[in-house]
């Protein structure tokens, strides 16, 4: 049975502008004392479990120009493929990760996390979507905050059958989402985000 | 189950009003001409994933985090500026609080002038100001802070281009698809109807949802003006299970 519900509309979005990191990451760009860490700065405790990953890239836009001012967030399941959240609905099985991380990028674009491999999660069609990471970007020119995913090269199997690689026709451009592996004892993964352009990096409406 | 049913917290989240929100290319806002994605977004609709998000309060929220007066202060006394109180209600589309969750604020001081390195304008620095504070919402979906009025700045744009007094905001809600950050305008400035960014906002209506109105009741006497300045993210659907609706 239908019942009617109140409706609002949702806050438009305007421009995080070019002072973003005062907001979200005030001791990096030097306003201190006020909170001891930039939130988000840390995601991995000595508790953390999973494979320790650094995800790394350089944020262009569609002049090839580096991107230095943005900020990414990430989020992401823990190594067992679940969420921090929401709470008191199932906690999560790694309570020393909380998959949620967030970085400005460097005046030359690069962003780097420290954080663990994710696990798989449930898609919308019941099968397990390949292990990823999501990637919220917003900066000066960007109006509404940007969504996308980072998934990993070597989960090639994985990839082949994710719900939303899936739904990317172009394969070309599904390759702007897959992040290149540089081996090593915390594995790096690389992945440059391009705003515009050639290299387009596909942006979800989610 | 019985009564008024209301909207699951289960449920997927609705689509976003995309027309609702400014587009990505809006010449007007010269930054966007290199910024914006030329692709159309490809439509999902959340996973799991999105429906998601993250949880705060375990970090230490300090007991200035709030006050821009005073967070800042280098010398014990307070930053300059008109003083006010700026609060609000973070709501769904249902209408229904967003209790504990994180928001975020920055602003330029009482002339106009962030403090950040890469910030040319020639209005001074307050020594005492930072420009930066944070809340949790109480149960209710309330928060509120205490910082002083930024100033109207010129930035680079057109010839001569001014910014509007306003406060940068950035909020979570419960879900990664929630995210969002805007920017909150004053009720009765003229200078709003100039500005190119504002003007990104399609529908008259969505720029009235950014501007906080005086709360002339609210008023600290001999102290503070108050504005509120409620904020709605996206709602969540309800979810029909073993036809029962779930999550309310």
């Amino acid at each position: 049975m239908l019942h009617p519900v109140p409706t609002l509309k949702e806050t438009p979005s305007q421009t995080a502008g070019p002072y973003v990191h005062i907001g979200m990451t005030p001791n990096f760009c030097e306003i201190t004392g006020i909170c001891e860490a930039d939130l988000g700065l840390t995601m991995l405790t000595p508790e953390t479990q999973g494979q320790r990953i650094t995800i790394t890239g350089r944020v262009f836009d569609g002049s090839g120009a580096p991107v230095g001012d943005a900020v990414l967030e990430i989020w992401q399941a823990d190594a067992d493929g679940v969420f921090v959240s929401p709470p008191g609905r199932g906690s999560n099985s790694k309570p020393a990760f909380n998959g949620w991380g967030r970085q400005p990028t460097q005046p030359d674009g690069t962003y780097t996390f420290e954080t663990i491999k994710p696990g798989r999660v449930e898609g919308p069609d019941g099968k397990p979507m390949a292990p990823h990471v999501s990637l919220w970007i917003v900066a000066r020119g960007i109006n509404i905050g940007l969504q996308t995913r980072l998934y990993f090269e070597d989960e090639a199997e994985a990839n082949a059958t994710d719900f939303v690689l899936n739904k990317i026709m172009d394969p070309r451009r599904r390759t702007t989402l897959i992040a290149r592996k540089e081996a090593g004892e915390v594995p790096m993964y690389v992945l440059d985000i391009h705003l515009q352009g050639d290299r387009e990096t596909v942006f979800f409406d989610m | 189950m019985s009564g008024i049913i209301l909207p699951g917290a289960d449920g997927r989240l609705y689509q976003r009003d995309r027309d609702w929100h400014p587009a990505a290319d809006t010449p007007g806002y010269k930054s966007t001409t290199f910024r914006a994605p030329r692709h159309s977004l490809l439509s999902l609709g959340p996973t799991k994933s999105e429906m998601a998000g993250p949880t705060f309060g375990h970090e230490k929220f300090g007991p200035l985090d709030n006050d821009l007066i005073r967070n800042y202060s280098q010398d014990g006394t307070d930053a300059i500026g008109q003083r006010m109180v700026v609060y609000g209600q973070v709501l769904d589309e249902n209408a229904r609080p967003v209790p504990n969750t994180l928001v975020e604020y920055w602003q330029a001081n009482a002339g106009g002038r962030y403090r950040h390195k890469k910030e040319g304008y020639l209005a001074a620095l307050d020594p005492n100001f930072g420009g930066f504070g944070r809340s949790l919402t109480d149960d209710n979906g309330f928060y509120q802070f205490r910082t002083v009025k930024p100033g109207a700045y010129p930035w680079p744009n057109r010839g001569n281009d001014w910014r509007p007094a306003h406060i940068h905001f950035s909020i979570f809600g419960h879900a990664f698809g929630q995210r969002l950050i805007t920017q909150m305008y004053f009720e009765g400035d003229p200078m709003i109807w100039q500005c190119p960014i504002v003007a990104t906002i399609p529908d008259k209506a969505g720029i009235d949802q950014l501007t906080a109105k005086l709360d002339r009741h609210n008023t600290t006497p001999m102290d503070a003006l108050a504005y509120r300045f409620d904020i709605v993210l996206r709602g969540r659907r309800s979810t029909m299970f073993e036809n029962k609706l779930e999550g309310n």
